[in-house]
This record gives C-alpha cells, sequence and structure tokens, in this order.
C-alpha cells in the first residue's frame, strides 16, 4: 500500500546547521498494516510522516501509494488519500466553524467541491451518527463551534475527520503526547477501534513505548534518521518494554563509542 | 439623510467584498483601493459608448475580479507577501485605470444608468432606499449561501486552518485566488455602481477605499456580533451605512471635507484600539455574555502588533 524506497533528506544542507533527517530509508506497508515508530527527538520520525505526506519534499527516492508514484504531487494532492492526525489538537480541525462544518469538510476529501450545500439534512444524521462513535456526546452539539472544545474532545474529532472518507492509509504524529493521560487513553482506543473497523494502513509515530506495543501489529526503531530496528508481525507481540530500553542502550553506547573512537 | 443611506448600501457590497479577504480569509487585501476605480472606469467608458448599464456593471465585476486574480497569483504562485501583493495590484492599476479611461474622469451626464433606472422606477425618496436595501440584501445572502456550499465552507478552512484544509486536499492557493476574485469582483462593481450614482468616474475615487471597507467591517461587528456567517455579513452591511451616516453627519457639524480621510483613519485606529482596552472588554462581556471565541476572533484583527503571550479572552 505504501513504499518508501531509499528516501533521504537533508534540513539546510551546506551550512552549519546541516541536518541530515532521513538516509536512504527504506520502509514497506501491506494493506492493513499498523506499524508504531519510535525514537529519540530528532531521529527522523516525523520527517518520515512529513515525507509521505507531501509536507516535505525527499532530496532522493521515491514515495509510492497503492503503487502510484506520489513523489513529485503537491501535500494536497497527496492528501485525497492520505489521512493524518497532528501532536498538536488545535492542527487537525477549524475552530471558527461548527462541528457539522468540520464534518462536512473532511467528508468530501478527495471529491470535488462545487456549490451544493456542505450541510444538509442528511448529512447532519450521518455526522450525528458518526460521533456517537466517539461517546463524547458531540452528536449533540453539531452547531458547536470546534473552537469551544476541550483538546481531548478536538483530538478525538480529529481523528474521526482523518478517517472519515476512508483514506488509503492514515499518518499520525504523536497524537496523544500533548493530551493528559485520561483522554490519551481515549485517543488511543479509539484509534486501534478505528483502525481496526476499516482495516487502514497505519503508520503511527510515538513517543510512549508502551503505547508502540500496544497498538499495532509492527514496530520500527528510528535513530539519526535511519531505521535501526524493524520489529516484524508476530514477534512484536512477544517484545516487552524493557526490550526497546535495552535496544535504545545500545544505540546509545554506540554513540559514546564512536566519541571515544575520535578521541 | 437619504443620500448618505443610499451611498451607504452601494458601499455595502464593498464592505461585503472586504469581510470575505479580511475577516475569512484573514487577507489585508489593498488591490480594491484600484479595484474600486476599475469597476468604475470600466463601467463609465462602457456607458459613455452605448453599452447597456445594467451589463456596463457586469463588467465591472469581472475587470475586479481579474484584478483579484493578479493580486491572487502573485501572492500564491509569486509568493509574494499578501500586503505587498495587493499595493503592487494597486498601483499598477492607477495607469490602467487611466488608460481605460482616456483621461483623470469620465462625467455620466445624461446617459442612461443604473441609478437613472432606479430614479425612474423608485423616484428619490425612500423608495428607492428599499430598492437599495433589497440590493445589497441579495448580495448579502448570496454571500451567505456561498459560504455555505462545499466550496464556501473550504475558503473559510482556508483562511481558519490552512494546514487542517490542505492535509484534507483542499489547493488553500486555489481557495484565496476564488476569494480575492470574488472581493474584488464586488469592490469593482460597487465602484461602477457608485460612478453611476455621482455622475462621473474619477481616477482619484478609490483612494483609501480599505479604510471605509474595513471601517464598516469593524464598526459594524463591533456593533451588531460576529457569532455566525449569516449575523456577520448584515453587521457588515449596517456597519456601511452607519459609517456612511457618521460621515454625513460629521460633515454636517462642520467637518472640512479634506479632513475626511484622517477620520476615517482615526475611526479603524479607534476600533483596533478600543477592544484591546480592559475596560472596554469587560463592559463588551458584560453586556453582550459573548462567547470566549468572538473575543478570540476580535483579538485576531490584532495579533499581528500583539506583545506575544497577551492572552485575549
Amino acid at each position: 500500500m505504501l513504499r518508501i524506497s531509499d528516501v533521504s533528506k537533508t534540513f539546510f544542507p551546506g551550512t552549519v546547521n546541516e541536518r541530515r533527517a532521513l538516509v536512504e530509508v527504506n520502509l514497506g506497508l501491506a494493506a492493513g498494516d499498523f506499524v508504531t515508530v519510535i525514537g529519540s527527538n530528532g531521529a527522523g520520525k516525523s520527517t518520515v510522516l512529513n515525507t509521505v505526506a507531501g509536507r516535505i519534499g525527499q532530496d532522493e527516492g521515491k514515495v509510492e501509494l497503492d503503487g502510484r508514484d506520489v513523489s513529485k504531487l503537491k501535500e494536497h494532492q497527496r492528501a485525497a488519500q492520505v489521512g493524518r492526525v497532528f501532536q498538536d489538537p488545535m492542527a487537525g480541525t477549524s475552530p471558527h466553524l461548527t462541528i457539522e462544518e468540520n464534518l462536512s469538510l473532511a467528508d468530501k476529501r478527495g471529491r470535488p467541491r462545487g456549490l451544493a450545500l456542505g450541510v444538509t439534512k442528511a448529512k447532519r444524521e450521518r455526522f450525528a451518527e458518526a460521533l456517537k462513535v466517539l461517546e463524547l456526546g458531540l452528536e449533540d452539539r453539531l452547531k458547536t463551534k470546534v473552537g469551544l472544545l476541550s483538546g481531548g474532545q478536538r483530538q478525538a474529532l480529529s481523528l474521526l475527520m482523518a478517517t472519515f472518507s476512508q483514506p488509503k492509509i492514515l499518518l499520525l504524529d504523536e497524537h496523544t503526547a500533548a493530551l493528559d493521560p485520561q483522554r490519551a487513553e481515549l485517543v488511543t482506543r479509539l484509534t486501534k477501534k478505528v483502525v481496526e473497523e476499516q482495516q487502514l494502513t497505519t503508520l503511527m509515530v510515538t513517543h510512549n513505548m508502551a503505547q508502540a506495543l500496544e497498538v499495532g501489529n509492527r514496530l520500527i526503531m528510528m535513530h539519526e534518521g535511519r531505521i535501526i530496528l524493524e520489529v516484524p508481525e508476530g514477534e512484536k507481540s512477544k517484545l516487552a518494554p524493557e526490550d526497546l530500553l535495552a535496544e535504545f542502550a545500545k544505540i546509545k553506547g554506540a554513540v559514546i563509542d564512536d566519541k571515544t573512537m575520535l578521541q | 439623510m437619504i443620500t448618505a443611506v443610499e451611498l451607504g448600501l452601494i458601499y455595502a457590497i464593498v464592505a461585503l467584498g472586504v469581510y470575505l479577504t479580511f475577516r475569512i480569509l484573514n487577507f489585508p487585501d489593498l488591490t480594491v483601493d484600484g479595484s474600486f476605480t476599475s469597476g468604475a472606469a470600466t463601467a463609465a467608458i462602457l456607458i459613455v459608448n452605448e453599452v447597456n448599464p445594467f451589463l456596463a456593471t457586469a463588467a465591472a465585476f469581472v475587470v475586479g475580479a481579474v484584478a483579484g486574480l493578479i493580486t491572487g497569483l502573485l501572492h500564491t504562485k509569486g509568493n509574494i507577501n499578501g500586503l505587498l501583493a495587493g499595493i503592487l495590484t494597486m498601483i499598477g492599476l492607477y495607469s490602467i485605470n487611466l488608460r481605460i479611461m482616456g483621461g483623470a474622469n469620465v462625467p455620466l451626464l445624461g446617459e442612461d444608468t443604473v441609478i437613472s433606472a432606479l430614479r425612474g422606477v423608485a423616484g428619490t425618496g425612500w423608495n428607492s432606499v428599499l430598492v437599495l436595501v433589497a440590493v445589497a440584501l441579495v448580495f448579502k445572502l448570496l454571500l451567505d449561501w456561498f459560504l455555505h456550499t462545499d466550496s464556501g465552507l473550504a475558503l473559510q478552512a482556508t483562511g481558519d486552518n490552512e494546514q487542517m484544509i490542505r492535509s484534507f486536499a483542499v489547493s488553500t492557493d486555489r481557495m484565496k485566488i476564488i476569494g480575492l476574485m470574488l472581493s474584488n469582483g464586488l469592490v469593482g462593481l460597487a465602484g461602477a455602481v457608485v460612478a453611476q450614482f455621482q455622475g462621473f468616474a474619477d481616477i482619484g475615487m478609490g483612494i483609501g477605499l480599505i479604510l471605509v471597507g474595513l471601517a464598516s467591517v469593524i464598526v459594524g461587528q463591533a456593533i451588531f456580533g460576529t457569532r455566525v456567517v449569516i449575523q456577520a455579513t448584515m453587521a457588515v452591511v449596517l456597519g456601511a451605512v452607519i459609517y456612511r451616516l457618521a460621515i454625513q453627519f460629521a460633515l454636517n457639524a462642520g467637518l472640512n471635507p479634506n479632513d475626511m480621510k484622517l477620520m476615517s483613519a482615526l475611526l479603524v485606529i479607534a476600533a483596533l484600539l478600543l477592544p484591546q482596552w480592559k475596560g472596554f472588554r469587560r463592559i463588551a462581556q458584560w453586556r453582550k455574555g459573548r462567547s470566549a471565541l468572538d473575543a478570540a476572533a476580535e483579538a485576531t484583527l490584532t495579533s499581528e502588533a500583539n506583545v506575544p503571550g497577551k492572552k485575549v479572552g
């Protein structure tokens, strides 16, 4: 469904701030795969997601979606097939529009937007039905402006919107990191549920190792722009957080070793 | 009094255009100073050449929309700052407007115009005001309708959260261009009607128009609120009339017409600064029980100049 081939990306090339964010990354997701991505800060996790979404153009390599090369497509063109939930709960919704208007925008993803009314009676019923899944009572507040909702409510709505028109791939960028533990738990539960129901191919970045092990069927660990560990389907369920920490420790050791060598 | 109301209702169309860019798209578009005159010049020259005045007024919409298209392309495809893109188009249009008119002004004395048609039907009293009220309302309702269509919602979201709407496969560049075209089309059309109302098109008639539009939007929305789109557009229409009446009042009170532009500027400054004053905010909230969101919308106007981290609530 998704194939990233030899993708490299360097920020600020040729300056003192030069940073190799991605180094010849290869990753393939079969239909229905749910891959969690972990790694320390600056490992390139978010850059991978942004490269798939087209927000950042890759320097080298190819991104294919459903067998089609999308490397040259712009962000909004790829978005027809890519659903996204951002870390910032404010980022995924339009605050001055109502809940139903936001859902109407999500509903039209990848289809031409003309001069038909965005919200009709039939649509409103469909939206209310979909909102019930969130169990937040939002179905009774269709005409509330989204800016008045709490962060957790907005993030749950963002998730619903991102998956509303069944994207080919769902990208989750630490989408529970900015929420309190209770809300994070809720959004994680909703994520599992919706991905399972719609059989969505999903790539999820997270800082939380327990979460990385709890959801998804595969796991990758990144460090300094490279994928340094791939846990395939079947083996992931056997992993414990301690195993991942041990892997992290190995990297850190390697870094120290390099430094010692240089001295 | 009646003349002021009539003029206010015509300028309401300008205010609706400015509302579309300034409030909905969050884009301070200065093109309007030029496109207003372009619309007036186009309609005037067509009318002098015996074209049907309604057709000439429609042509003014098209010319205004083209001006908006140019600003939109400069901003989105040329990556030029929005303010500068508008200024560039506005300055360029000055020469073009002179070319269109073949001089600094075009008199319309004795020509058939949309205003002479109005006078023929409704005379000069309150009847003609009623007709103009209906016209302004039609434009208001058309804008309300458009903003609630699939395209219109995408346009609103473009001004509200660009990152979000792009992630739902909308080209924000395209939305901005559409918004600028519509806005300047409305402004051009209003310019054509104003020229026919005053009996001439003049190269200087658009100077400072952005302030007229802004003052109408800000004054109207401060008085009548912005909770939903239909309320906001109504406020804009009423704001344009109130602004015109205020000017009339100031002139009657003996104000030198040459000071008018300064007064407009001071009015807009006051309207932007007052909501930041704590006492005023408390009064406004107490009086209307306005939602936090409305106050936040108010804050976005001044946010660029705001102290970072300053909360407006």
